[in-house]
């Protein structure tokens, strides 16, 4: 059974067809590039399956359930996490309190209920072992590398032990070095079972991790082939329209 | 960090922290302002002996209070990249209605009751503007500032109020009296700081105020419910404020229409000097204390020294450049 299904979606904003009529299947522990040029519809899809807002038509089926998410907390419920692209994090917070931002745990003496810190601080160094990162809790965010961000962006996923995380350009603005750190975490994911959709522009990235390769272009997915009977070219090709579809 | 690490020496790394505790106090705001009162009253203390006097410490003490209960008010909407400058017209209305509702005749505890949810309100009607019709808070309380004056002049019809009538003698009591030998008004100052600085740390809420202030988008992503929290941190400051005129009407005798005119410069400053950034994200309630300590020993300093009091302005606006270059000079450094 997939994990989540998409059948016919469109989106339009007035008379722009973001995306149409797209369908597809992602299989757990399975991860896809999706790939296409800007303005392709690539974050209007994933905006769509992260529940930041509808579609059009088509129906969603997640973990074997008919879905609609009107908010992006209906879609997290269900188990699909999304890293954003600017990853959303807070420079002031420590690592281990933007793990847990909006999802505290608590400590109640009496009536009244505190942080418990050093609860939420384990909890995060067991998330950051489970990843192999070297990201300590205690530490501010603005002080971290990209790789360590992107860390703590993904230790948030693990939290709510989701079972898709969309990945937005993870790999857009950090070091080389960094890349390999980022693309070894994404493994980590697949490892615990996890599916991921990762939108990127870098066919390195995309190639060295991804089983199966998505090309949107202008709101059509003209290509879902497995990475291995693909190559760099052909998926080039396909972006920019050389290659009609595959 | 190119070694794939293996569970035992990531713990290792875990554990580690990466300043000490006493680095952590050289590194703070605070710190240093407090180096800075402490210099200033050994330095004002050579030239004019008076100023360590008993007497004058118990009045310094007394006097910056105000100001610092109004700070730590400020403290939360500031660390959510908010500001409030229409605290001065608040306290002026709360402190105006405080002698009114007493002249009327209420319980004292119906009208410390009522002064507060005044403040509250017009706090509330701050935040709901900023947050939910996201004008910027400069604005809204730069209008809220003029319009509450105004209706400061407006219920007392441009009249000082001094009859307090039966709950006078109470609010005078408060407002002059002291416990332990420590002012009321110093107790309120010491308690507002600790349980404002217990709320900030230790509370989902105080977490709240700091992520909406590092990153308001992230604080949405996240599922934080950012407009009710900013909300809560501008109602907070004006049921402060309301407490704040009580101690001073409580303590002057009198409700002048001219109240806190000019004091919320001195509040926000204080918020700053003590290490809030204007930009949000950064802040304690003790920065906001020692902010406040600091403008007082400054204008109580050149007092005694014989300074020409038209110099008052100059000393405490290079102090909020100090603090300012010194906020600039930590931050790039860490």
């Amino acid at each position: 059974m997939s994990l989540l299904e998409l059948k016919n979606i469109s989106r339009q904003f007035g008379a722009i067809h973001a995306v149409e009529d797209v369908s597809f299947n992602i299989e757990p522990g399975e991860i896809v590039g999706l790939m296409g040029d800007n303005g392709a519809g690539k974050s209007t899809l994933v905006k769509m399956i992260a529940g930041n807002f509808p579609a059009s038509s088509g129906r969603m089926i997640f973990d074997g359930r008919e879905v609609q998410f009107d908010q992006p907390s209906d879609a997290r419920r269900a188990g699909i996490e999304i890293v954003y692209q600017d990853l959303a994090l807070c420079d002031n917070l420590s690592a281990a309190a933007n793990v847990f931002l909006g999802r505290e745990i608590m400590r109640s003496v009496g009536p009244f209920k505190f942080l418990d810190h050093r609860k939420m601080r384990e909890r995060a160094a067991e998330l950051f072992r489970e990843l192999q990162s070297e990201t300590r809790p205690r530490d501010v965010v603005k002080r971290m590398s990209g790789g360590q961000r992107q860390a703590v962006a993904i230790a948030r996923t693990r939290l709510a032990d989701a079972k898709l995380v969309l990945m937005d350009e993870p790999t857009a603005a950090i070091s080389v070095r960094q890349v390999a750190e980022v693309l070894a975490l994404i493994k980590r994911l697949k490892e615990r079972g996890v599916a991921v959709i990762l939108i990127s522009h870098r066919m390195p990235d995309v190639f060295g991790v991804c089983e199966r390769i998505m090309v949107l272009r202008r709101g059509h997915l003209v290509a879902n082939k497995l990475a291995s009977t693909s190559s760099p070219e052909e998926i080039t090709a396909l972006i920019v329209g050389a290659k009609a579809a595959a | 960090m190119n070694k794939s690490p293996d569970a035992s020496n990531l713990d290792s790394v875990f554990n580690l922290s990466e300043r000490s505790k006493l680095g952590e106090v050289l590194r703070s705001q605070e710190f240093w302002i407090v180096v800075a009162v402490l210099i200033i009253g050994a330095v004002v203390g050579m030239i004019a002996p008076r100023f360590l006097t008993s007497a004058n410490m118990a009045n310094i003490l007394q006097n910056f209070c105000f100001t610092a209960l109004m700070a730590i008010g400020m403290t939360p909407v500031i660390m959510t990249g908010g500001i409030d400058i229409s605290v001065g017209s608040t306290l002026g209305l709360t402190g105006v209605l405080l002698g009114l509702f007493c002249a009327s005749g209420y319980p004292f505890a119906v009208v410390v009751l009522s002064v507060l949810l005044v403040g509250a309100f017009v706090g509330i009607i701050n935040g709901a503007l900023v947050s939910y019709l996201k004008l910027p808070p400069f604005i809204v309380t730069l209008g809220m500032m003029s319009l509450v004056r105004s209706q400061t002049l407006v219920v007392t019809n441009n009249q000082v109020v001094y009859d307090f009538g039966k709950a006078g003698d109470t609010l005078l009591a408060l407002g002059s009296g002291s416990l332990l030998g420590v002012p009321n008004v110093l107790w309120a100052v010491i308690v507002s700081a600790v349980v404002m600085q217990w709320l900030l740390s230790m509370t989902r809420w105080g977490r709240y105020v700091r992520a909406i202030g590092g990153n308001e988008n992230a604080a949405r992503l996240s599922g934080i419910p950012v407009d009710r929290v900013k909300v809560s941190t501008y109602a907070l400051l004006g049921a402060m404020t309301g407490m704040t005129a009580i101690f001073l009407v409580g303590w002057m005798g009198a409700a002048t229409n001219a109240l806190g005119q000019g004091q919320e410069l001195q509040v926000i400053a204080a918020t700053v000097i003590g290490g809030a950034n204007l930009l949000g994200g950064f802040g304690t309630s003790f920065g906001a204390v020692i902010g406040s300590v600091l403008i007082e020993v400054i204008r109580n300093a050149l007092l005694l020294a014989g300074v020409n009091p038209f110099w008052q302005g100059t000393f405490v606006g290079l102090f909020i450049l100090f603090a300012v270059l010194l906020e600039r000079f930590r931050s790039t450094r860490a």
